[in-house]
């Protein structure tokens, strides 16, 4: 044969070859999809195992908001063994992004899908319209659907406590808080840490700076260097890494930590860590979809229900600091103790919540002011 | 006036990751070579760095293993520009791309890692000397590093015949070579070079600028970097300049936050970006300038004996 006709037929094996394997390699996919859908026409009282995804934010490394939610979903692998099986895909940015990864876990047939940002909302909205069968959790939202419902925690109740030890620590009267994005959640956050010290030091000040990002460490940390330039000592955040912490601990100054428990990053600065257990939320969501009695609502819990915390309170805090957050802790415990309960006024003059009222579920979604004491005004959106 | 010292050394010490990356990629521009894998070159070093320290408890161990994942990272990518003649911008983002996955990848069990604090302590010394002391204490070592980086690049450039021999093959490979110049061995070390200040850029990063490893952590430092070089129309000062610059405003726009400046907080975000290219853009927008500066061979190819 000559060299062109030889080419041409290992070139028209080669072809062949390849159909035929990818022909096969259909056949075998059809026949493995047949038998499947029979074990799922059984009677339903049969445990079956149920499948659930978590969508992440950011990296689970990153020690803080992601890494809280992935060990809410150990809790559950750890409560529910081989009865469900569960799937975890981090740092997935909002938008298209997003709406693909939420589109994919629902085709793969995930029972129930927890988007753990408030960034999804929309786009979970529009996945969940497509997969009515799936039900979508959305956390710190507020839109929801039929099959889409939102949880939220307290981290409100955390900075209160916080602000309580802030203010035994301070020695300036200046506190510092880097705030990722001006969304009433934070607002919430920031205002409960300033009343929370003003119960101890009435006339302590807070500068806020914004970084307009969950999660980017050293974004966070020339935030952080600029509060404490200005003369801050204690600085708390609302962002998801230890470079707040970190920073704090370089200069010498006092931090907490946030979403999780950071007290091995800064030995020397570390406070205490405001942190959320998202693990008895998830453990109730899971029991609810296999018992059939999940349904659509918002679900906001705190230091109550053990959602919220402030924990790893370090040695050299006074002790008269540690018996006054026991005491707030055990009132928010019962229920009885709101921390924002008026009369709370805002750093324009204006009166925001009358005397001995408590706040209600609306008050607090609807925080988009500083109270007095905190230094500026709110970036304009 | 403390404050205002005090934020002067964080300006510059905000700037120096800039300075330096910036200065690695002037080394490289000036020799003909376009090297867009800056930001993949800055995390694989910001990781190896933070493993080194991390198993080491040594910064300067930690710092050299950054000039060495940058300077090898630099050579594959020389070798495949140079000898193989591949597109430089191409390849240039195939090794960005890859950088920043590998390092993600790799570096996945490092993110709890926490580096011990004598690592990130500065000689307290200074804290004593009033007005400036505490701004001197601030600062950290690299910023003095930076400083002498440059004007050793300057004195290379323009007092050398090394220096002289690389500006010649970066203006025109083709002459040199006529010359007798290796023009191809050449470039390869001055790639290799910048690639390793690149990477000591990367190492500073995530040992002692912010002390934790986490994936993405350069969040564009290497982009800008790059245009950083091109708006100082490759002249070291200028770069350095474009550098602080920069770091200034990033550290001005938290302050004017914090002072309840009424500016919506997205534009003080971009302020930084928008600062330096206005300033280096007016000081240099003469045509001649920039047409005398530009090394003319930047991103050509080139083969000896065509």
């Amino acid at each position: 044969m000559t060299d062109l006709s030889k080419r041409s037929l290992i070139k028209v094996a080669a072809l062949t070859a390849l159909a035929g394997a990818t022909l096969i390699g259909c056949g075998k996919k059809e026949e493995a999809a047949a038998p499947a859908p029979a074990p799922a026409a059984a009677p339903a009282e049969a445990p079956k195992v149920t499948k659930a995804a978590w969508v992440y934010v950011g990296p689970v490394g990153d020690a803080g908001w992601s890494f809280a939610h992935d060990l809410g979903r150990k809790a559950v692998e750890a409560k529910f063994g081989d009865q469900v099986q569960t799937t975890a895909i981090e740092a997935v940015p909002y938008g298209a992004d997003a709406e693909r990864v939420f589109r994919d876990l629902a085709q793969q047939g995930n029972e129930i899908i927890f988007g753990t940002s408030f960034g999804y909302m929309e786009t979970m909205l529009k996945v969940a319209e497509e997969f009515p069968n799936v039900k979508f959790e959305h956390a710190t939202g507020y839109k929801t659907a039929p099959n889409m419902r939102i949880y939220d925690a307290s981290f409100y109740q955390d900075t209160y406590m916080a602000g309580i030890v802030a203010a035994h620590m301070t020695k300036t009267g200046k506190l510092g808080f880097v705030g990722s994005f001006p969304i009433p959640e934070v607002l919430r956050n920031i205002n409960a840490f300033v009343l929370g010290a003003q119960t101890v030091k009435p006339d302590v000040k807070l500068s806020v700076v914004w970084v307009n990002t969950w999660f980017d460490p050293p974004k966070e940390s020339e935030a952080a260097q600029s509060l404490l330039n200005q003369g801050a000592d204690v600085l708390l955040q609302n962002t998801d890494s230890t470079a707040v912490l970190q920073t704090a601990e370089r200069n010498g100054k006092f931090a907490f930590g946030w979403d999780s428990d950071m007290s091995a990053f800064a030995p020397n600065a570390h406070l205490a860590s405001a942190i959320v257990d998202w693990g008895p939320y998830y453990i109730k969501s899971i029991e609810e979809l296999r018992a059939g009695t999940w349904e659509t609502k918002r679900t906001v819990w705190g230091v109550k229900e053990g959602l919220n915390d402030l924990i790893k309170i370090a040695d050299f805090v006074p002790a008269e600091a540690k018996a006054k957050v026991e005491e707030v802790k055990a009132g928010l415990k019962s229920g009885e103790f709101e921390p924002f309960t008026g009369p709370i006024v805002n750093n324009e003059g204006k009166e925001v919540l009358a005397a001995g009222q408590k706040a209600d579920r609306e008050w607090l979604d609807g925080v988009n002011f500083y109270v007095k004491g905190v230094e500026g005004r709110i970036p304009s959106k | 006036m403390e404050v205002f010292f005090l934020n002067v050394a964080t300006s510059l010490n905000a700037g120096t990751v800039l300075a330096i990356a910036a200065l690695g990629l002037l080394l490289n521009e000036k020799a003909g070579i376009v090297n867009l894998g800056a930001e993949g070159m800055m995390l694989c070093a910001a990781l190896a760095g933070f493993a080194t320290v991390v198993h080491t408890g040594s910064g300067l161990a930690g710092l050299a293993a950054g000039m060495v994942a940058g300077a090898v990272l630099a050579g594959i990518f020389g070798l495949l520009v140079i000898w193989l003649n591949t597109n430089q911008y191409a390849t240039g983002l195939a090794l960005s791309l890859f950088g920043v996955g590998f390092s993600a990848f790799a570096g996945v069990s490092y993110t709890r890692e926490n580096l011990s604090s004598k690592m990130v302590s500065t000689p307290s010394i200074w804290a004593d000397v009033p007005v400036i002391g505490p701004g001197l204490a601030r600062l950290d070592g690299m910023v003095w590093v930076g400083l002498a980086i440059m004007a050793g690049m300057i004195w290379f450039f323009y007092r050398t015949r090394a220096g002289l021999v690389l500006r010649s093959v970066g203006e025109n490979p083709d002459s040199a070579h006529a010359l007798g110049y290796p023009v191809r061995r050449i470039r390869w070390l001055a790639v290799v070079a910048g690639g390793s200040l690149c990477g000591l850029a990367g190492a500073y990063l995530s040992t002692v600028y912010t002390p934790l490893w986490t994936e993405g952590m350069t969040a564009g430092r290497g982009w800008i970097a790059l245009a950083l070089t091109t708006f100082a129309t490759w002249r070291p000062a200028r770069v350095l300049l474009g550098a602080y610059l920069f770091g200034a405003v990033t550290m001005m726009q938290f302050y004017l936050q914090g002072r309840g400046v009424q500016v919506s907080a997205e534009l003080l975000s971009s302020l930084p970006y928008l600062a330096t290219v206005i300033v280096l853009v007016l000081i240099s927008r003469n045509p001649v300038w920039i047409r005398t500066n530009m090394p003319a061979s930047i991103g050509k190819p080139f083969y000896p004996g065509s």
